[in-house]
């Protein structure tokens, strides 16, 4: 093979070295992006706590928007559940969210997901509202934030944000238990 | 031993013979040697063999369902009918990794058979950069993916194909697919082994096209089916969601696209060397990218596969391997292939060649960015985002009308100069363009101008295309898919502004209005099926002319694993689709219905089955000319 030498010009070093480093910066990133666990447990390692992001969300049967954490400081418990309208195991756990009512500590908050605003409204009157506070995230990117990969999934959490329990999926009985274990009643 | 074993032997002797020839190409560049390349020969066609070994016993154990078998096991069960059982094997992970290794060996040997003709040198070279890939899939697979777990207790049942699978359009897309993303594989090792021996020229693109056709076509079939699954199984009444894993089968078409145009500009005038190469490349590098994305479990999307860290990192070096490979050995060899130093003039089809492949990157870099970015986001800054429809039709309808403009012209210009003269047809083009598109737009009653341009830019695409056909020596695979490209993007645009949906929940008995339509809910029928039970809604649909259409839509519960599908019920005539899903609500009496008008549905599938015969008539065509 004959190679020489010749095409190592300096505008080819820059260029290779550039691309060098963009490749090394992209592995490094998507290694890491693997490494990462996207969905949090409550299952928590080493006594981890973790927290509920705080987020602005409009609000469903008005106008305005309100903070999370706003209304999770209203009660001791706050149960936040994501729904939508053309979720069908949202149907069955609607029920499940009713028997919660009467835990005087807990405070249910709706958060509607990638829904129409008719559509969501229509569910709650076909099937009874069984939340306190309705609110909306209409593209889906807040509950990405929140760390929920779907629908239905609901979280427990204090006054402080702080999750004290994630459900994937809709609510059971046992769950039913569980919560009712936490907030004491 | 149990036949599983066997499988896996299999496999290990087929990567034995993988770095068998490795070796005696890498000899036979060395020395020359003839006897060596029959060697080759028998040592490709035996590590192919292995794989089909491999590949039928796992067929086998799918067909008697042998759940010691771990792969059977965890996707298969006695009641699933035959045909299901065969797609089961490719309907995960492991086994859609064998049926990758059996594109692949098949392709390698079917190039070596089929390149006798061209230069010692870079046919070795090929098959030298085709085995890199080659070992790393097998060693992929024999590490991370066996295919021949076993079991022990063996279990009486197995676990069952997740139901939304089991669909014949989904059954057939993924081997359509592979062959369309393992060919490109190929074009990656010619490529760099033209590079390397410097055998960039016409010649090499003449018989590099081929590959790059049959690619495309089978990429092409591959995408139509999964978009025909998604219309018809998922029940959202969309083709297209610009989900991850639809982004990263169209990245490497829409690089394809650039490559094919490209190439032949390579083929007729000798020139864009270096482009033709970054092409090949970059379409190879974005296959296996989307491979690692889709089965790192990387991505959240509805149709994820698997989530063991363990084999993402292990496709993730192997990428950046092949990249920092590629990149070398194009650095160094690059002033090998001298460009040639010709003008291009600017009304020619060298400048529409290089317009096509400018917009090409741009929707490839739009598609690539919305795709990758909130990865990077999420690892940088933890921020969240979820990239959507908005996103890309914002960046990329604009572009589109540009596009269609130009590309209603491109193909009528001849290589090196192009002469406009002043002719009346011109007057004509654009006269009945203009009247088409005022009467597309009324019966439409659109007032966005932006899809009234949009209309008027493809109807002039579809008659200039359409003219093209008259002429004397044209490219008729062209013409077609450039035809059937045209109505493809005017039935989307139709099939978009167009669209209705009712949403209502009602009791059997009951009828609601629709436009002119009067929809009447009949009974409920109930049904036991071999693995699935289920409830069937009867529905009536009369319109003005009293004309009456039944329409059935499903909710299957299956038994293995027990989940519950909604099958919609689609009515398709040759203007539009009747699309509508029903839903169990908790107290029984009443059913959740969506009804749905979908004007020119059918002419979204017909129009890209034009694209692909266009591009098999192309494959064909240039066979003839070989010879």
């Amino acid at each position: 093979m004959e190679v020489h030498l010749q095409f190592l010009t300096k505008k080819k070093i820059l260029i290779s070295f550039a691309l060098l480093a963009f490749l090394i910066f992209c592995f490094v990133t998507l290694n890491k992006a693997l490494n990462e666990n996207k969905i949090y447990s409550p299952i928590f390692k080493n006594e981890q706590v973790i927290y509920l992001p705080d987020l602005n969300l409009p609000k469903l049967f008005s106008s305005d928007e309100i903070l999370l954490g706003e209304v999770a400081k209203y009660k001791e418990f706050s149960l936040v559940n994501i729904w939508a309208s053309w979720c069908v195991p949202c149907r069955d756990e609607n029920d499940f969210l009713k028997s919660l009512e009467n835990i005087s500590s807990l405070q249910t908050i709706g958060i509607n997901y990638k829904d129409k605003k008719k559509n969501s409204i229509k569910f709650l009157n076909d099937y009874g509202n069984p939340f306190k506070y309705n609110l909306v995230d209409y593209d889906g990117t807040a509950s990405i934030k929140l760390g929920a990969y779907g629908v239905p999934e609901t979280f427990l959490i204090n006054k402080n944000r702080k999750i004290l329990l994630k459900i994937i999926g809709p609510i059971n009985n046992d769950h039913i238990k569980r919560i009712r274990e936490i907030t004491n009643d | 031993m149990t036949i599983s074993d066997f499988g896996y032997l299999s496999l290990l002797f087929g990567l034995i013979s993988s770095f068998i020839v490795f070796f005696f190409s890498v000899l036979n560049i060395k020395k020359d040697l003839f006897n060596l390349e029959k060697k080759i020969y028998k040592f490709l066609t035996l590590q192919f063999f292995f794989v089909i070994i491999s590949f039928f016993i796992l067929l086998y154990s799918f067909l008697i369902s042998d759940f010691s078998n771990e792969t059977v096991y965890s996707n298969s069960h006695t009641t699933k009918p035959i045909f299901y059982k065969i797609s089961g094997l490719w309907g995960n992970h492991e086994g859609s990794l064998l049926l990758w290794l059996l594109v692949l060996t098949s392709f390698i040997l079917f190039f070596f058979f089929s390149s006798k003709n061209e230069p010692k040198n870079f046919r070795h070279y090929t098959v030298i950069f085709h085995q890199i890939i080659v070992i790393g899939f097998f060693i992929f697979v024999l590490k991370t993916s066996n295919p021949f777990d076993i079991l022990f207790p063996i279990p009486s049942e197995g676990l069952g194909l997740n139901p939304i699978l089991q669909d014949p359009a989904l059954a057939i897309h993924p081997p359509i697919l592979y062959v369309g993303y393992v060919g490109t594989s190929i074009i990656f090792a010619s490529a760099l082994a033209a590079m390397v021996t410097g055998y960039v020229n016409n010649l090499w693109a003449k018989n590099l096209k081929k590959w790059v056709l049959i690619s495309w076509t089978f990429l092409t079939g591959g995408i139509l089916l999964g978009s025909i699954w998604a219309y018809y199984e998922l029940g959202w009444g969309g083709f297209w969601f610009w989900d991850p894993v639809e982004n990263i089968s169209l990245m490497p078409w829409l690089s394809l696209t650039a490559l094919l145009h490209c190439i032949s500009t390579l083929e007729k005038r000798d020139l864009l060397k270096n482009w033709s190469i970054i092409l090949s490349i970059v379409t190879f590098m974005l296959s296996v990218t989307g491979t690692f994305l889709v089965r790192s479990g990387i991505l959240n999307s509805v149709h994820t596969f698997a989530n063991d860290p363990s084999r993402g990192i292990y496709i993730l070096i192997f990428l950046f391997v092949i990249i920092f490979i590629s990149l070398v050995i194009f650095f160094i060899f690059e002033s090998k292939n001298i460009e040639n130093k010709k003008e291009i003039f600017f009304l020619s089809k060298e400048t529409s060649v290089l317009i096509n492949n400018w917009f090409m990157i741009y929707f490839l870099s739009v598609v690539l960015i919305g795709t990758i970015y909130p990865i990077f986001l999420d690892v940088i800054t933890s921020e969240k985002i979820s990239v959507g429809p908005p996103f890309y039709n914002k960046l990329l309808i604009p572009f589109l009308v540009p596009f269609f403009l130009f590309m209603s012209v491109g193909p009528s210009m001849n290589w090196i100069k192009t002469n406009i003269t002043y002719k009346r047809s011109y007057v004509f083009y654009f006269l009945f363009t203009t009247g088409a598109t005022i009467i597309t737009v009324y019966f439409l009653s659109q007032k966005n101008l932006l899809i009234i341009i949009l209309i008027f830019s493809l109807v002039l695409l579809s008659i200039k295309t359409s003219a093209n056909f008259l002429k004397k020596n044209t490219n008729h695979g062209q013409n077609l898919s450039h035809l059937g490209f045209a109505m493809l993007m005017l039935s989307i645009l139709f099939n978009s502004v167009s669209s209705t949906e009712i949403i209502k929940n009602i009791k059997v008995g009951d009828s609601f209005i629709s436009k002119n339509e009067k929809i009447t809910f009949k009974k409920v029928k109930t049904e036991e099926k071999k693995n699935y039970s289920s409830v069937i809604g009867v529905f009536e649909i009369k319109n003005d002319n009293d004309r009456i259409i039944k329409l059935n839509p499903e909710i299957r519960v299956y038994n293995q694993p027990v989940i519950a599908t909604s099958e919609a019920a689609i009515k398709t005539t040759l203007f539009k689709d009747r699309f509508m899903t029903i839903n169990l609500i908790k107290d029984e009496q009443l059913f959740n219905v969506r009804y749905q008008n979908k004007p020119f549905m059918i002419w979204i599938w017909i129009s890209t089955m034009i694209i692909i015969i266009g591009g098999t008539f192309a494959i064909f065509n240039k066979k003839k000319n070989f010879n």
